[in-house]
């Protein structure tokens, strides 16, 4: 027991990922995104919600850490200004300064660490295993990638190669041997024993070895890892693990099982007694066994955890508190009937206020105990126009349709034309008046799908011209000669990958291969800002469902939040092993959930920055978010097909909509959350009845204490209804204010 | 399986092979054999990393097909220059050629003159993107409309009347949903999970909506009106529209009534329109009309051996109708015949029965024979050819007799050049040249010196034909490096399917490279083309098809360290 648990940095495991952005190789971007991490809490969060308690002593380290990395890059200024504000000694750093300069990427790994002592164990680790007498030679040529070495170098341990596949298959005999009951668990061993095994082969040098060991048992492995084997397979060179990022995962994040106490005794003391000391220090060194008490799990259980690219969630990692709820709406007088006319009139007028940044204020009166406080995190004010649209929109929710297995939605298809496969992404308005399509060719195109034309504002030589006193300027200030159906935003570089529509109308959002997230003017149809942070490709963005704030996330492994009024980002949340495909905000904007291609959701604190969930189960890179509307509940799905939908308070899978057969890129709830229609690859909308899936479920005590879920397969039985497109994939869906569903893609003849 | 699959995955590199070329071309002549292993261990293994990158953009791009732009945004997260020139929409257009022991794809790349393209009008415009929208569902069933697939796919259709206890999946219900509708009878019992535990067989409609009431009735009488444009569209919307399969009894009851009545009253005209429509019903590749063949075939075949087809049979060329008939039964054979409904040999022995028979009328006698003539040159080995020489006999009793008929006459002649036709073609295959006039009479009868000629005939335009298909052929053969090239129009598609490497070295032209001839090709720099497809996994990943250039400068032993430098370092 306390083998496994002794010299680990589980505690830290959150933050020690969170090396990855600068250990991937992408060294320039470094001093990009280390400063608005530090300089944030001071200068970027609107309000100074985010506090700075230097007391602890964690904290402390972590400043130590900071002003280490800044002394290393020579921005001495910053040294000081930061030193000052902390109140740290002048010498605190030079003693931590030695205390790490054991390898050249001490610096930055541990200063992101932020255990000290955690980051000089590993250090020490490495010295150990180099010292014992195998020299890794990469440790003094590759020094643009100190990181790799030092993750690297933990290979180093020899042991007789021959011997490898003797080791395994008799664990394999072992594990076949044991009791129904444990083998189910004890076979979770398997995957990441044969991956690093085969890196150590690999490592030094067995490359014959290494090839007969992965031929003889990446068989074995379970179908849905089967990705990960392919690129493990074409990796047979000592040289090709350096800048390999499938490998810096493995090995930069400890592979989590569940395993329960029984099971894991019985590993231990087969391993003991046949002293496999080969497989019990990669048991130690690179795997996590979080261990419960009870009945061990069945293969069901297992499998609809498992897939992910570092095995599953541990437990405690979902534990925390997540505010769930919904903020309260703000109180608005409802128009009287007299005044509908009216409101509807100026309703007609364009908005065109820029959004404040002032906190809400406090309206509540009875708060959900789930929801987060209104000054949670600030949000802008609201506006005169954005009490007009919430007028509006209370109009329409009296009309909305209820929707159930009874009654169906209508779903209205907008299919874009003569795309030539080009259509990358879509958006549609809250409203649904406003449709954007981004494409391959770097453009975003805007669409009016009611008869209203789109319009620009006047040039400034105009607009000097117009009354402003007249009583219906906000009509004024629009170019009649500008009116037309569509208006086309130049100005990426590269395809668009992602693509957000601001709740006011006012403002688009559109993230690019070429690494910017650009803000466009809906009033002027011009870019306004260029994000730059990213610097790989931005794979999605999405604005918070009450404006001003933003998330993107893309292939450099980082979700970074933004403000509209802020050219840097606010937060910048690591810990995925691999590209974030998507990106949402829960409705109550304190949380953000990715999704990514390490096939794992994780779900982010806005205010804090951490990381409160983390959802393993999917099979394959996630491609689709939704959150419930009463923020309860969470949809994903992947390329495997399959829907997955988690309760957030618990922190458990809660139900599998299997039915797709490709990719799902569109997940969206209607306005009740009676319906979840799914949209597919495999040109299919399908609906679902998301009120029986969440309603099915049991949450005993003991489910919500130990996430061991028992999934019943009842998708057929969830399934409402499947409409088949004509060859046109479904990449965005949208429920109208009052449930019709409005689903989009491009045909493709 | 799996395993299988995984072992080749993990040895797909490219040959050794491909390396020296790779070198030669650029002027390293002896390479070491060590240095191609490790050079093409190297190589694949980039290729690899780059091709699993691109899956991301394709992913990202929402597309199914790896394009080579998804393979240019790889490089550059790569920090490696893109490759520019390598737009193509559809495919990769590699071409292959093959000589000197060696298997080449190449990149061609014809020189091409500025003044022509100057000179060349503007290509149209291509299509602005657009915006359509449709409905998909209405209130959970789905419009019958063009923009939306058809309601029941040909397995659907298929699947319901040959498995009639299947329990009813949701997907399906929504149709039950739309009958149930329109029958305006039980609509509640169409979403339940009880209706799919019962296991009844779906009802299928016998009623019409108004729609399809009126459409039928525009169709039947666009299709035997006599206005020919509207029937031509009215065979058209039979031949393509998806979503006539609940009106295909009723077309087929329309058919078979109609040619029953038209044969009574010898309306040739008529029956004409008939088949023209079983034609139509047939084309359409949404209907599954192997429910409805016992109205279609018997419709049809009336229509080849019918006594009298038209009130005139001197006159009318109602043998048209029976060769067009004939040919539409032997597309049904061809598409519907299986082992258990046996139409193709039913017919056959229906077709052979009443050619025997010596009362047989001419008309019939023909149209016995043109359905038979259709069923293929095999049916004619062996059914017609030994009957030559007896119907030979006939025909001639009936052109040289005395007292003949003038329509028993045309009969006999019209037989007489129905069989010239098809047997000719059939017995220039099977029998060996020369052609001896006197041998064919005693083989065939009368008809051997008309055969023969026609046999004649048809040999020299067979030659013809062969002729113009054979494509041109050169190999060119040069002192080093050798290289041959068979133009044959291939494709880099349906090219073998192993790794190979291709190569077009701009000293290398492929033919004498003399000025003003730019339909040679020339190319301006020197290009590799590195294709690695490996054919078990090409179908499941859509991985491993790539090509990489090099700039024509670059010395190949530089080649994989620079492009690992490269890959490694990024931007250090």
């Amino acid at each position: 027991m306390a083998a496994v648990q002794g010299g680990l940095v589980d505690a830290s495991e959150e933050k020690d990922i969170k090396t990855e952005p600068s250990s991937d190789g992408c060294g320039n971007n470094d001093t990009n995104d280390a400063r608005p991490l530090s300089t944030s809490p001071g200068s970027n969060a609107p309000g100074g919600n985010a506090k700075t308690s230097s007391g602890s002593t964690e904290e402390q380290q972590t400043l130590l850490a900071v002003l280490q990395f800044l002394k290393k890059n020579n921005l001495t200024e910053s040294v000081e200004i930061l030193r000052r504000e902390a109140g740290l000694p002048e010498d605190s750093l030079d003693l931590k300064g030695s205390d790490s300069s054991g390898a050249s990427s001490g610096g930055s790994a541990g200063g992101v660490d932020g255990v000290g002592v955690d980051a000089s164990a590993l250090l020490s680790r490495v010295t150990v295993s180099s010292s014992a007498g195998v020299q890794a030679p990469m440790k003094t040529s590759g020094e643009d990638q100190p990181d790799v070495n030092v993750v690297l170098s933990a290979y180093s341990q020899q042991g007789d190669p021959a011997l490898y596949e003797t080791y395994y298959s008799g664990l394999k005999r072992f594990i076949e041997t044991v009791l129904d009951c444990h083998r189910a668990e004890l076979s979770q061993v398997f995957y990441p024993l044969f991956v690093h095994m085969y890196l150590e082969l690999v490592y030094n040098n067995h490359e014959n070895e290494a090839k007969s060991f992965f031929e003889k048992f990446s068989g074995d492995q379970e179908c849905y890892y089967e990705e990960d084997l392919r690129v493990l397979s074409s990796l047979t060179k000592k040289e090709h693990m350096r800048g390999n990022e499938t490998l810096l995962d493995f090995r930069t994040s400890k592979f989590v099982l569940r395993i329960s106490r029984d099971s894991y005794q019985l590993l231990k003391r087969h391993l003991q007694e046949r002293q496999n000391n080969q497989i019990w220090n990669i048991i130690q060194e690179h795997l996590y066994i979080d261990i419960f008490d009870g009945m061990p799990r069945s293969k069901s259980q297992i499998d609809a955890m498992s897939g992910s690219l570092a095995g599953e969630a541990k437990r405690d990692a979902n534990k925390s508190k997540v505010y769930y709820g919904l903020l309260k709406e703000p109180e608005i007088e409802l128009p009287l009937d007299d005044e509908d006319e009216e409101a509807e009139n100026e309703e007609g007028k364009p908005k065109k206020k820029k959004p404040k940044k002032d906190s809400m204020g406090s309206k509540s009166k009875k708060q959900d105990p789930n929801a987060p406080s209104q000054t949670r995190i600030p949000l802008p004010e609201l506006k005169d126009s954005d009490k007009l649209d919430k007028i509006m929109y209370m109009k329409e929710a009296t009309k909305r349709i209820r929707l159930g297995p009874e009654t169906l939605p209508s779903i209205c298809f907008y299919s874009f034309l003569n795309a030539y496969q080009g259509l990358t992404a879509v958006d549609l308005t809250d409203d649904s008046s406003l449709i954007a399509g981004g494409f391959a060719d770097s453009t975003v195109r805007v669409w009016c799908v009611t008869p209203k034309k789109l319009r620009k504002v006047k040039s400034a030589a105009d607009l000097n011209l117009i009354d402003k006193e007249s009583d219906d300027v906000l009509e004024r200030i629009m170019d009649e000669k500008t009116a037309s159906e569509s208006k086309i935003l130049y100005g990426h570089s590269g395809p668009v990958y992602g693509i957000s529509f601001s709740p006011d109308r006012n403002y688009l959002l559109s993230s690019s291969e070429d690494g910017t997230v650009r803000l466009w003017s809906l009033q002027t149809f011009t870019c306004l800002v260029g994000y730059k942070g990213h610097n790989y490709p931005v794979w999605d963005t999405q604005f918070s469902p009450h404006g001003y704030y933003f998330v993107s996330g893309g292939h450099d492994r980082v979700a970074r939040l933004w403000a509209t009024d802020h050219y840097q980002p606010l937060r910048m949340f690591a810990g995925h092993l691999a590209d974030i495909t998507c990106t949402r905000f829960h409705p109550n904007s304190n949380y953000v959930a990715t999704g990514s291609s390490d096939r794992t959701i994780r779900l982010w604190d806005v205010l804090t920055g951490n990381c409160v969930r983390i959802f393993t189960g999917h099979k394959g890179p996630i491609h689709a978010l939704a959150f419930s509307p009463n923020g309860k509940f969470l949809a994903s799905g992947a390329t495997d097909g399959r829907v997955l939908l988690w309760d957030i308070g618990h922190g458990l899978m809660i139900g599998e909509l299997k039915g797709h057969t490709d990719t799902i890129y569109a997940l969206r709830f209607s306005r009740d959350g009676e319906i979840l229609a799914s949209g597919s690859m495999d040109n299919t909308v399908r609906l679902w009845d998301s009120m029986k899936a969440f309603d099915d479920l049991e949450t005993d005590d003991f489910t919500a204490a130990t996430g061991h879920i028992h999934l019943q397969d009842n998708s057929q039985e969830l399934l409402l209804g499947t409409y088949m497109s004509k060859s046109t994939p479904v990449i965005h869906l949208h429920f109208t204010r009052r449930n019709l569903l409005l689903a989009a893609g491009a045909y493709n003849p | 399986m799996a395993e299988e699959r995984r072992q080749k995955q993990c040895s797909v590199v490219l040959p050794t092979e491909s390396m020296k070329a790779m070198a030669e071309s650029v002027g390293v002549g002896q390479l070491q054999e060590d240095s191609c292993v490790a050079l093409s261990e190297e190589v694949s293994y980039r290729i690899k990393e780059i091709a699993q990158d691109a899956l991301k953009f394709m992913h990202h791009g929402k597309r199914r097909k790896l394009t080579t732009s998804d393979v240019d945004n790889a490089l550059k997260l790569k920090n490696v220059e893109p490759l520019y020139g390598f737009q193509s929409q559809e495919f990769i257009p590699f071409r292959f050629a093959s000589g000197g022991g060696r298997e080449l794809h190449f990149y061609e790349e014809k020189e091409v003159d500025l003044s022509d393209i100057i000179n060349t009008p503007l290509p149209r415009v291509p299509l602005d993107v657009s915006l359509k929208a449709h409905w998909l569902s209405i209130e959970g069933m789905q419009p019958a409309i063009p923009e939306n697939p058809p309601p029941a796919t040909k397995e659907q259709q298929k699947s319901e009347s040959t498995e009639p206890l299947k329990v009813v999946k949701p997907g399906q219900e929504e149709e039950g949903t739309i009958q149930n509708k329109t029958q305006g009878t039980t609509a509640t019992d169409g979403k339940g999970k009880e209706k799919g535990m019962i296991r009844l067989k779906p009802r299928s409609t016998h009623e019409l909506s108004v729609e399809q009431q009126l459409y039928y009735k525009e169709i039947t009488e666009a299709c035997v009106g006599s206005c020919e444009a509207k029937r031509a569209e009215a065979l058209q919307s039979i031949a393509t529209d998806p979503g006539l399969y609940q009106m295909l009894p009723r077309f087929s009851t329309f058919i078979s009534e109609g040619v029953r009545v038209n044969v009574v009253q010898n309306n040739l005209a008529l029956l004409i329109y008939l088949m023209r429509m079983v034609k139509a019903l047939m084309d359409n590749p949404t209907l599954y009309l192997e429910k409805y063949l016992h109205e279609l075939i018997p419709a049809v075949v009336t229509c080849i051996v019918s006594k009298q087809l038209c009130l005139r049979p001197d006159v009318d060329n109602h043998w048209a109708l029976r060769d067009f008939a004939a040919r539409l039964m032997a597309q049904s054979c061809k598409t519907f015949s299986t082992t258990t409904n046996n139409i193709q040999s039913r017919i056959t022995k229906t077709f052979t029965k009443s050619w025997l028979d010596d009362k047989t009328q001419w008309t019939t006698r023909y149209g016995c024979i043109a359905g038979l003539a259709e069923l293929g040159p095999d049916v004619i080995k062996t059914l017609i050819l030994p009957r030559l020489s007896v119907e030979g006999a006939r025909i001639k009793a009936v052109m040289e007799g005395p007292v003949v008929s003038n329509i028993d006459k045309i009969g006999a002649d019209h037989v007489q050049s129905l069989l010239l036709k098809h047997c000719a073609s059939v017995i220039a295959k099977i029998r060996p040249q020369p052609d001896n006039v006197e041998q064919y009479r005693s083989d065939y009868g009368y008809l051997g010196p008309m055969l023969c000629s026609h046999v004649m005939k048809a040999r020299t335009q067979a030659a013809l034909q062969a002729q113009q298909v054979n494509r041109t052929t050169l190999t060119i053969t040069q002192p080093r490096p050798t290289l041959s090239v068979s133009q044959s129009g291939l494709s880099g598609s349906s090219g073998p399917r192993t790794p190979s490497i291709i190569k077009v070295p701009s000293s290398l032209t492929l033919m004498s490279p003399r000025p003003g001839t730019p339909s040679q090709p020339s190319p301006p720099a020197t290009k590799y083309i590195v294709m690695a497809t490996s054919a078990g996994a090409a179908s499941t990943q859509q991985v491993y098809v790539l090509y990489v250039r090099y700039d024509y400068d670059i010395n190949i032993c530089l080649v994989s360290k620079q492009l690992t430098q490269c890959l490694l370092r990024k931007n250090n």
